[in-house]
């Protein structure tokens, strides 16, 4: 770890060699390890240090950006003429009115020592957790146990500076037999929290119940979603149209429709980074507070998010705080989703349900109408039937294509826990409940 | 840099290392979007560092950093042994990597025109052109244009005696419009969708695919589409163009043979394979005139180089032969797995480990996974066909962990009617499962139509890796085939 101090001085240091009429500064310093195992052993197992300077160089309306990871005197001075070459060779782009001036920045506590001085040995003691009890029973186990520690540091010429320091833990296992698998996973700020036992009985017992599945046809049925699956749907909305460019550019699924009923009035969905249940990163990659954004409540579409760059295309917009690294043709994306959970255990989903899905995890989700929220994909890692609220048999996975709007329109229960969704990238996560939702369209079924 | 090589490869073996490699990358990039007239991205970014790979005590270990300095290779080293030592805690039986590899050599990319040596004016002016043809369409909403070039010189050094420079360089180019009306949504791409179209090559690549050219009729289909008629759900039959064609074989042949993937190192992730080992040589994919075959050195797939990141030389396997599933790609490790199970296996990797980086271990992608082309003309296909749908240009794909279900969109389709294209179709999807699908290919079109496509996009891994892929494909018609999904 660099520390604030350190990464404050490399900042001052690029904007001092900066010769640009604004200029800003992003440092992203990562420390990362993760232990990878497949068949009941550790197959591989990798250590990272990075650090890197992005530097976005502003002459009048042009924009040039560029990076490097060499922290020499030399390698700066480099980073920094090359961003303010490329902006030379700009058009002016006439809806960039500025970089963003200071705004508060409220510190968010992301930090365990834990985490950051977990030993390789620890790792793999605690993936032999895993092993060892799918061993046990004659299983196998994959899966991946990392821990990070990442800084942060935005700066830019008009006095922005923020800094934000975190830690990260992620269990993921796939416990498989001959004809199933189960899925469990589970993140913290810090690695104590995390109960690897636990996770790996979630994912036993699940690849127990689900051997030898039977196929059903493929259909409308009521499903129960648990809480990944869930948090992938609203991970494509976020992705598909919760973000003020896609709006501006007429193709988001909100266009038109602020202010009207698009989901159920059970659907509450915001955007929140400093929200200590999800994972704490109290900015954006411009050093902008992170906002409490509603997105849709009780069903109605209330609004979507911003960065600089599309706040000044709109009167009387400010960043939200949702700027992702420039340069961004993207726009801006919201990286920490949470859904309003509702008032029942997963139990009593499961009672109220006559005949249904149950659906642990979807695999491979893409979207296919973006406008009409059209996503498919399939179902993954313990798919049961339903019947006379209990878990009747295992099923074969099944492809499904269905609205998420719809779908939301139809959610009849939710569950009363939220669960921590990491996503792919960073500490982009979701927290979502579970979901019962009605006339779930599965067009498809596969051979296990 | 034998300096800095030399310097881990010993210390990795006083460690206790039984073998080492380490690999110095330095990449360049270079990315240029213009969007509805104004650049929007223009960026030039470079990265370097190292890492070493490690087995100790029968396992694997890997650490990295950006800091190419004695001591931090001395401390990294150490990491990566120690790692796998601690690796070796949950190990079942030890690493074995097959026959020692052991060259000295270079390779660099055949280039005619390099392209950090093109101004960026000239390209900008390039991007900026093809933005006004395309938004000179009426109802054009979006346009958007990008190049991205990469240089990327590596030195991989072994303990097993390698010492191999590479400088590999890739030009990429793409075009997307996008028309909207009520509730609708029409994109259309050229030469390829998500992105670009990439190739191991210089600037002539470039200048190659006509993009100022094609970007009114870029604009001219998407707006077509919104008032196209939805493609109707039926089982038809299906001619694929090129590009989509590509992507069918990346998702449902390129992962399903990656090795690591069958014997489960994706399993938590990106899933494994229904090509399992018992499959290997007796298992019919597809009809008697599907050949696929994966190699490393077609010129400009943008899968070739000169060796891959365990020092394997570039070469070319045979995949699917006459309908017949035959090869894998392989590892160093994955190789000598398969030879336990199929004594008749090849004893050396067929050199598809790559890593995306200094950064990442080096793990099995594909290198140019590739249908070979048949005896058709593309007019005579469709002349011979009396009632199906052409799809061509991808638009959403997915496929199941084990790469048997799929779905596909496309931008555009067509339908054919008594062997001449109809109407334009909107929101086109078909649907199926690999092996039957693969086996009611019965024509493919011929060389003069045979391309490869660049996948610059593909991921895989943990941490995750973008992978930069080809795929060789011409024009081929499938029967009985599920169309249009989504209501």
């Amino acid at each position: 770890m660099l520390g604030k101090e350190k990464l404050q001085k490399i900042a001052d240091r690029v904007l001092a060699l900066s010769s640009a009429d604004q200029t800003e500064v992003l440092i992203l310093s990562n420390d990362e390890h993760l232990t990878r195992f497949a068949a009941n052993a550790i197959h591989q197992n990798v250590s990272e240090k990075d650090v890197a300077v992005r530097v976005r160089a502003v002459l009048g309306k042009k924009i040039g950006v560029a990076s490097g990871n060499d922290l020499s005197e030399a390698a700066l001075q480099k980073v920094v003429e090359s961003a303010e070459t490329v902006a030379c060779f700009q058009q002016d782009n006439p809806d960039f009115n500025s970089l963003p001036e200071p705004r508060p920045v409220q510190e968010r506590a992301a930090y365990a020592a834990a985490t950051a001085a977990y030993t390789p040995e620890a790792r793999a003691r605690g993936v032999a957790t895993i092993c060892s009890a799918s061993r046990q029973k004659g299983l196998e186990a994959a899966g991946a146990f990392s821990t990070a520690t990442a800084e942060i540091m935005a700066a830019n010429s008009l006095g922005v500076s923020a800094y934000h320091c975190s830690t990260l833990a992620h269990i993921v296992t796939v416990i498989m037999s001959d004809t199933s698998s189960g899925y469990a996973a589970a993140t913290a700020q810090d690695v104590s929290e995390l109960d690897l036992e636990a996770v790996g009985r979630v994912a036993l017992d699940k690849a127990l119940r689900s051997r030898n599945p039977t196929e059903i046809e493929p259909g409308a049925y009521t499903v129960i979603l648990e809480e990944a699956a869930v948090a992938d749907m609203l991970s494509t909305l976020g992705y598909l149209g919760f973000g003020a460019l896609a709006v501006q550019e007429g193709r988001s699924f909100m266009n038109g429709r602020f202010g009207q009923q698009i989901t159920g009035d059970n659907i509450t969905i915001w955007d929140d980074g400093c929200d200590p249940r999800g994972l704490a990163f109290p900015f954006d990659f411009e050093g902008m507070p992170k906002q409490h954004v509603t997105l849709i409540k009780n069903g109605v579409a209330k609004a979507v998010v911003y960065d600089s760059f599309t706040a000044g295309r709109e009167e009387g917009k400010v960043s939200t705080g949702h700027s992702l690294p420039a340069p961004n043709t993207f726009g801006p994306f919201p990286l920490n989703l949470f859904m309003a959970p509702g008032t029942a255990t997963k139990e009593e989903i499961l009672a109220s349900t006559e005949r249904g899905i149950w659906v642990t995890r979807f695999h491979y989700t893409n979207p296919v109408h973006p406008v009409k929220t059209v996503l498919t994909g399939m179902t993954r890692d313990g798919t049961f039937l339903i019947e006379n609220g209990q878990i009747a048999r295992p099923l074969k996975n099944l492809r499904f294509t269905q609205s998420i709007l719809e779908a939301l329109n139809r959610a009849e229960m939710l569950g009363a826990e939220l669960k921590l969704v990491k996503r792919g990238w960073g500490s982009s996560a979701t927290c979502a409940p579970a979901a019962k939702i009605h006339e779930f369209q599965f067009t498809g079924t596969t051979e296990f | 840099m034998h300096e800095l090589t030399d310097r881990a490869l010993n210390l990795a073996q006083v460690k206790g290392a039984t073998y080492a490699d380490i690999r110095i990358v330095r990449r360049e990039t270079q990315d240029i979007t213009v969007k509805n007239g104004i650049v929007q991205e223009l960026a030039l970014d470079s990265t370097q560092g190292f890492g070493v790979r490690a087995i100790a005590d029968g396992a694997w270990g890997f650490a990295s950093s950006h800091l190419l300095t004695a001591t931090e290779v001395d401390r990294v080293t150490a990491l990566a042994v120690a790692i796998a030592k601690a690796s070796a805690l949950t190990k079942i039986q030890d690493v074995e990597i097959g026959p020692a590899e052991a060259h000295q050599d270079t390779y660099r990319t055949p280039v005619a025109i390099d392209p950090f040596s093109v101004s960026l004016n000239d390209k900008v002016s390039l991007l900026i052109e093809a933005d006004r043809e395309a938004r000179a369409v009426p109802g054009v909403a979006v346009a958007e244009s990008s190049m991205a070039f990469i240089r990327e010189r590596k030195t991989f050094a072994s303990t097993e005696g390698s010492y191999i420079e590479q400088e590999i360089i890739e030009s990429g180019l793409g075009l997307v419009t996008t028309a909207v009306s009520e509730g609708e949504v029409q994109q259309r791409s050229y030469p390829n969708s998500f992105g670009r179209h990439q190739s191991t090559a210089g600037y002539e690549f470039i200048q190659q695919w006509d993009l100022v050219g094609n970007a009114r009729r870029m604009g001219e289909e998407a707006v077509a589409l919104l008032s196209a008629p939805q493609c109707p759900g039926r089982m038809t039959t299906l001619i694929l163009d090129g590009p989509q064609l590509a992507l069918q074989i990346h998702e449902s042949c390129g992962h399903p043979i990656e090795l690591d993937r069958v014997f489960g190192t994706e399993a938590a992730f990106a899933g494994t394979s229904f090509l399992t080992p018992e499959k290997y040589g007796r298992f019919r994919y597809g009809s008697e005139i599907v050949n696929i075959t994966a190699d490393a050195v077609t010129p400009g797939g943008l899968g070739t180089f000169g060796y891959d990141d365990e020092g394997v030389p570039a070469q070319r396997t045979d995949i699917v032969k006459n309908g017949q599933f035959v090869g894998y790609l392989t590892s160093r490790e994955t190789a000598s797995q398969l030879r336990r199970i199929h004594p008749d296996a090849p004893a050396r990797s067929n050199g598809a480990m790559r890593a995306d980086g200094w950064n990442r271990i080096p793990i099995i992608r594909m290198t140019n996974v590739s249908l070979q082309p048949g005896e058709w003309a593309l007019d005579d296909l469709i002349a011979d066909t009396d009632d199906g749908i052409y799809m061509l240009t991808n638009k959403s794909w997915s496929i199941d962990d084990k790469r048997l279900n799929f779905q596909f969109g496309t931008e555009l389709a067509y339908e054919i009617k008594k062997g001449r294209l109809g109407r334009m179709l909107k929101n086109a999807t078909y649907t199926g499962i690999t092996p039957q699908f693969w086996g009611n290919c019965d024509a493919i079109c011929k060389a003069e139509h045979w391309h490869v496509w660049g996948t610059p996009n593909c991921g895989k891994g943990q941490p995750g890796q973008v992978a930069h892929t080809g795929h060789g494909t011409a024009p081929a018609r499938f029967r009985n085939v599920q169309v249009g999904v989504m209501k």
